[in-house]
């Protein structure tokens, strides 16, 4: 390296610094590896303190982590690994009470013990919780945690692209580390490291109603999926029921764990009153009331057609207050609604991405040295609808695992396989009205399209270094357009066509929709001449993830003909188990994206998953 | 995201026809998605264009008085202010409102923001002479009735501007971990058992837990303003949390006081109150300093 400042080097590089991010740091550094944390925000600005609900975990007499998995299969629709799921559900326990021992700040019982309360889909009461503001003290708690031990922090840091070999087969690549702008200085730099964890979170912003923040642009999705790895079940989307119709400020289901009822227009009670949800009402799986709410809005029975009504009066101001006082404020602050005196609008917002990149149960992907967990990986736990109060435990034991992994500690070999290999069927025949990938003639990608062979660690970081420095030259100093509108469209069409109810030609619409965007993105210029805290460039940057991201959902609802969990489409209202009990893979492919298909992993360490009608 | 505010759709067929009959003409180094000169300029005023109409179609607009400053750009070395006019709707933040400003007038417009809902405290910022989250500031609510004519937006005062709006949080960041602001015992119970932990006990540290290092308590304080080493009312409250939390041993509690009575600690808070007036999450910070000041007292007795 001409500038030694530019290069740095650590064993275990994590990108991201949410709850999955810290986890993954603490982890490896108990494993002793020099570890450092690499994040576009400040730990504390992460998307993990919004998370409200709580965590599950099968603390109590009563319950017992086979409960909490079976509720998870049961959730899934039948499309999560029973590996990743058994995994989920036996170390939530110790990983629960293990930020217990941190300090974090749970809201207690009588005898002093941590709260649980029910959650939608689950069979026992067991979504521990710290008021409706768990993931701000999950977050905080763990941060703490990461300065206790001095883990280092590189913040306001984003992360561009990653450092991995060019062998044609992704299963060969390896990846020797990453490429950072440093946001407040301009600078450009190169991150060596034996291991990388990608733990960049949601990418909601492909959507224009949703309540992830702005920074949650699928920037690690993205990178992996260009270097190689594929994207797994990328068509199933979370579409939150209680979202405010305003801002799509979420409103905690712990609200409905509570006690909330949701009301129509004409004072029905919907789910019970109309057949939607006979046993569980309020409380069914998420994908089944969001749903519910959007026909009683599409068949005239919403309220100022567009919303219904979520009650928590009843309640009364004493239990609100203690258990849901952040709800409180929320509704005040963001939709002016008094939730003591009068019913919250609420309507199905993007939340959450089930899909994500593809790893196994101790978080490696198919290239080697390339781990992800949290949002932004798909194990899979959450299969084709994740249970409210599932993401944080997925966080802090996928975390873990990837973080005690990267530093060398032997988890076993996993049962879960991964990459292009692990292929059961290839897709042939999908209908799409464009092509999909990269446009003929475009600025090439940074991950193995051309480019020599680099051979050793360096050299393939200071390549990927130089190619990210051109790409920044490039965005500086040529003229074009701004992405502000590119990007802007692209939620549109994805919330227009990609959304709660799908159909065929609605999604053919939106590739082509999304399609345009790329076109125009090749035009995309910055126009903040500064090297100093440059967000117009950032921006642009994550508007090329954002079309990515976007067009590995919209391919995967479309190839999907069927209805499962949380992806419904219009032509095809059954789930088809003979078909399509299989994972959806959407592979890069240099450009010109493979989709292909691996097996649903039902067997367990004890007995199989049967998949059953799912009724709530 | 959505900001409650539609672009008009008016103009979009001509503009689409004008690029295409440009793009036939024209030459283009990156394959044939790539724009000549003229499609791109013809572009930026189509959009130029729509941001004009948005204004002029809304019922009521907004005046944005915006802070901008960036040591590497000739024209914005010497601050200044910006004008923005934006259109205004309904439930309009100021944070919504800069956004439009950023995505419809000028792209280097910087300043924090990712949650939208005041928990992850990037966007402290100075508006209309206070500090406050511009994602939990109605623009509404700066005006008596109705919408203000004009917001002003500056960085947090006492804190040095590293461009336009964002401000260097290096110094907070250092105050806060300062405090060794970490649960430290080590003597928790094995395997699944919990420490138990009273209700009581939870609801006397539940405010100071919600802090979300904003930042607006530390620029609004004087005696921080003046005493660059005062540990701020911030750091102060995460002291608080732990010193409070019955779940740490007395030892520890011991250790946590002798950092905060410490020469630039809490006896150098003179209760003026600014910082529990300006805090979102409404923690009274002002009280637990005092608390602290009393448990510090409490302590020094005890060896006498």
């Amino acid at each position: 390296m001409t500038n030694n400042a530019t290069m740095h080097e650590h064993d275990v590089i994590v990108v991201g610094g949410g709850g999955a991010g810290l986890r993954a740091a603490i982890a490896a550094e108990e494993e002793g590896a020099d570890v450092a944390i690499v994040t576009k925000l400040h730990p504390v600005r992460s998307h993990t303190g919004a998370a409200e609900g709580g965590i599950n975990a099968a603390l109590r007499d009563g319950d017992d982590p086979t409960d909490h998995a079976y509720d998870t299969m049961k959730g899934s629709d039948y499309l999560g690994d029973a590996p990743a799921i058994e995994t989920l559900c036996e170390t939530s326990p110790e990983e629960t009470i293990q930020l217990e021992h941190w300090g974090m700040p749970f809201s207690r019982e009588e005898d002093g013990r941590v709260s649980q309360r029910p959650f939608g889909g689950l069979s026992f009461p067991r979504t521990t919780y710290a008021g409706a503001e768990t993931g701000h003290h999950l977050l905080h708690t763990m941060y703490e945690q990461v300065v206790k031990r001095g883990v280092t922090v590189y913040d306001e840091f984003y992360v561009m692209d990653l450092a991995v070999t060019d062998h044609p087969d992704p299963e060969e690549r390896e990846c020797h580390g990453c490429i950072a702008y440093n946001i407040k200085s301009g600078d450009l730099v190169g991150f060596e490291a034996d291991g990388v964890i990608l733990a960049t979170g949601g990418d909601g912003q492909a959507f224009d109603h949703t309540t992830n923040a702005v920074a949650n642009t699928g920037d690690g999705l993205a990178m992996a999926y260009r270097a190689g790895v594929p994207v797994e079940d990328p068509e199933f989307v979370q579409f939150h029921p209680t979202t405010l119709p305003s801002t799509g400020v979420l409103i905690s289901e712990g609200v409905r764990g509570e006690g909330g009822i949701l009301y129509n227009s004409e004072g029905e009670r919907f789910l019970f009153e109309r057949g939607y949800a006979n046993n569980d009402g309020e409380l069914a799986s998420r994908d089944v009331v969001a749903r519910a709410e959007l026909t009683e809005v599409n068949e005239g029975r919403g309220v100022n057609d567009e919303y219904v009504d979520l009650d928590m009066r009843h309640l009364g101001e004493e239990r609100i207050v203690d258990r849901l006082e952040n709800i409180l404020h929320l509704a005040e602050d963001f939709e002016g609604v008094d939730g003591l005196e009068e019913p919250m609008p609420v309507k199905p917002g993007q939340h959450y991405h089930m899909g994500g990149i593809e790893t196994d149960e101790n978080g490696e992907t198919c290239v080697s040295g390339l781990y992800a967990a949290g949002e932004c990986a798909c194990v899979s736990v959450h299969g084709s609808n994740r249970l409210g109060g599932n993401a944080l435990p997925e966080l802090i034991v996928f975390g873990a695992r990837a973080g005690y992994d990267a530093a060398g500690r032997d988890l076993g070999e996993a049962r879960i396989d991964t990459g292009p290999s692990a292929r059961s069927e290839t897709e042939t025949d999908l209908d799409t009205p464009v092509s999909p990938g990269a446009l003929d003639g475009a600025e090439p990608d940074a991950v193995a399209d051309g480019g020599a062979l680099a051979t050793d660690a360096e050299a393939v970081v200071e390549d990927a270094l130089e190619r990210q420095r051109e790409r920044v030259e490039t965005l500086l100093e040529r003229d074009g357009i701004n992405h502000a509108e590119i990007r802007s469209d692209l939620q549109d069409a994805m919330t227009q066509f990609v959304n709660v109810f799908r159909e065929k030609e609605g999604l053919q619409q939106a590739l082509e929709a999304i399609r345009d965007c790329r076109e125009r993105y090749q035009n995309v210029a910055v126009a903040d001449p500064s090297r100093t805290f440059n967000t117009d460039l950032l921006h642009t940057i994550e508007t090329r993830n954002l079309i990515d991201v976007a067009e590995t959902i919209t391919l995967g609802a479309l190839a999907r003909d069927e209805f499962r969990g949380a992806h419904w489409r219009k032509e095809h209202q059954e789930r088809k188990d003979d078909e399509w009990l299989k994972h959806t893979m959407v592979s890069w492919n240099g450009g010109d994206p493979d989709i292909f298909y691996t097996d649903v992993i039902l067997e367990g360490e004890e007995k199989t998953y049967e998949p059953k009608v799912r009724s709530y | 995201m959505s900001t409650g505010i539609t672009r008009p759709e008016e103009e979009e067929e001509t503009e689409s026809q004008a690029v295409g009959a440009a793009r036939a003409a024209g030459e283009s180094a990156y394959g044939q998605a790539r724009m000549n000169e003229t499609e791109i300029d013809a572009a930026n005023e189509a959009s130029q264009r729509r941001a004009r109409r948005a204004v002029e179609d809304a019922d009521h607009t907004v005046e944005l008085k915006v802070f901008r400053y960036d040591p590497e750009v000739p024209e914005k070395e010497k601050p200044r202010f910006d004008s923005f006019t934006v259109p205004f709707a309904k439930g309009m933040t100021v944070l919504d409102a800069l956004m439009w400003a950023r995505d419809h007038y000028d792209s280097s417009l910087t300043f924090r923001h990712s949650c939208r809902q005041a928990v992850c405290g990037s966007d402290a910022l100075f508006v209309d002479g206070k500090q406050r989250l511009g994602c939990k500031t109605q623009v509404a609510d700066l005006a008596d009735d109705g919408v203000p004519g004009e917001v002003r937006i500056e960085p947090l005062p006492h804190a040095e501007v590293v461009k336009d709006l964002v401000v260097d949080m290096e110094h907070f960041y250092d105050q806060m971990e300062s405090v060794e602001p970490y649960f430290q015992d080590e003597d928790t119970p094995d395997g699944l058992n919990e420490q138990r932990q009273s209700r009581e006990n939870r609801e006397k540290i539940k405010m100071s837990t919600r802090c979300i290092w904003c930042g607006a308590c530390m620029s609004s304080c004087n005696i921080a303003a003046g005493d660059n080493e005062y540990l701020g009312p911030a750091a102060i409250n995460k002291a608080y949390r732990f010193a409070m939390d019955e779940r740490e041993g007395e030892d520890l509690t011991e250790h946590r006081l002798n950092i905060i009575e410490q020469e630039h600690g809490v006896w150098r808070c003179q209760t003026q109150f600014s910082c529990t007036e300006v805090c979102p999450k409404d923690i009274p910070l002002t009280e637990h300093i005092q608390a602290l000041k009393r448990e510090a007292v409490k302590k020094n007795l005890k060896f006498w």
